[in-house]
């Protein structure tokens, strides 16, 4: 199939998920009130006040975009991820009986997810460290940090270079990895006798329902970070 | 796990619903939002204010209860003092009047005890004129010795 493959389903829940959140976020835009908030409402407020917060805490520079971005990251993120949660055959069985033979209903258990966000939070990266910083300024970031001196050029280029290409690798990877061996366990869970088990897959649902959410909140926080470090045009 | 266009897919997904969000779903929140807030500080500015407020009548009511009690005890000083002035008053009529009527009441007695002091004085003179004219028998003259009689009886 090539690079021009789709993977469906991980592309299908993806985007089924994404439109989930806006929906209901929309829903709840749609009919909010200044005064006392209901149940739904109350929930919304508490996660965009949360990552205003957060937001407002590690990016110091002005711009629109960043905590709509910060938002959903955090809950797409959040939501692709909890499809770990509902047990493992599952939704599969069903497809499988729909005639669907595979399915792999965790969107970030699959590589090209997470690099599709990385990669565009990495265009974002550059956009606004040429953005802020200029085409030289971003340039000399680059060559004369953190050795500022002529003949450390080569040295610094190297290691900027690698630690900027590091960072979209890394946000992508520490996603999948985690989201990947949380899903395999629950495979591995999932051989065994049916009436066993319980005895793991509950103890390590539990758990990962903190591994879930703290890697959509890693997620969002580095991405943040990153296009704070982005903003910075003071000279180190 | 191999890499292909899924990666293109997600990044356009992505940047739409960022796009999405950015202009539908965080605006109207976070103005709710920050309104609401405005709301509620204004709301506690009232409140303390109206506190205040409350603070300041308390004041006032006490002043006027202190002014109001001490008014109140002013008069029934006062009515106290009328009233010991109109009973001192009383009295001192009182007494005034007894007074009067025991004065004319020895007056009185003074005049009936010198017009009986007359009486018997006059009883006693003709008394003495029958005496002595028994002890003379027959001649006293009524005549001669009238003018010392009298002067007899008057001594009496």
């Amino acid at each position: 199939m090539g690079f021009w493959a789709i993977h469906l389903d991980s592309m299908g829940w993806s985007i089924f998920l994404g439109i989930m959140f806006l929906f209901i976020f929309k829903k709840v835009a749609n009919g909010v009130t200044t005064g006392v908030p209901s149940g739904l409402q109350n929930f919304v407020e508490m996660i965009v006040e949360f990552i205003d917060d957060t937001v407002k805490d590690t990016f110091g520079h002005k711009n629109p975009l960043v905590a709509p971005l910060a938002l959903t990251i955090f809950v797409w993120v959040f939501l692709m991820n909890f499809m770990d949660l509902i047990p493992v055959d599952f939704i599969p069985y069903v497809a499988q009986a729909m005639g669907v033979g595979h399915m792999k209903v965790v969107p970030s258990t699959d590589p090209n997810i997470t690099l599709g966000m990385s990669f565009s939070i990495f265009a974002l990266i550059l956009f606004y460290s040429f953005k802020m910083k200029g085409v030289s300024g971003f340039s000399k970031e680059l060559a004369l940090h953190p050795f500022n001196h002529w003949a450390m050029i080569p040295f610094n280029l190297t290691l900027e270079l690698i630690g900027l290409f590091t960072k979209p690798i890394s946000l992508a990877l520490r996603l999948f990895g985690n989201m990947y061996a949380g899903e395999m366990i629950f495979i591995l869970i999932a051989l065994l006798p049916f009436w066993a088990q319980w005895t793991l897959s509950v103890p390590w649902a539990i758990f990962h329902i903190l591994i879930i959410t703290l890697q959509a909140f890693i997620f969002m926080v580095l991405t943040v970070v990153y296009l704070s470090m982005a903003h910075d045009t003071e000279s180190h | 796990m191999n890499i292909n266009a899924t990666l293109l897919g997600q990044a356009i997904s992505f940047a739409i619903f960022v796009w999405f969000c950015m202009k539908y779903v965080w605006p109207p929140l976070t103005a709710a939002m920050q309104e609401r807030q405005e709301k509620l500080s204004e709301g506690l500015q009232y409140a303390e204010k109206a506190e205040q407020e409350l603070a300041q009548a308390k004041e006032n009511v006490e002043l006027e209860l202190a002014t109001a009690k001490k008014q109140a005890a002013e008069i029934v000083e006062q009515a106290n003092k009328r009233a010991n002035q109109l009973v001192d008053e009383a009295k001192n009529d009182a007494i005034k009047v007894g007074e009067r009527v025991k004065q004319a009441a020895l007056d009185d007695i003074d005049q009936q005890v010198n017009r009986a002091k007359e009486d018997l004085r006059s009883q006693v003179a003709g008394l003495a004129v029958l005496g002595a004219e028994k002890i003379l028998s027959k001649s006293v003259d009524q005549g001669a010795h009238s003018e010392m009689l009298d002067k007899l009886a008057a001594e009496l």
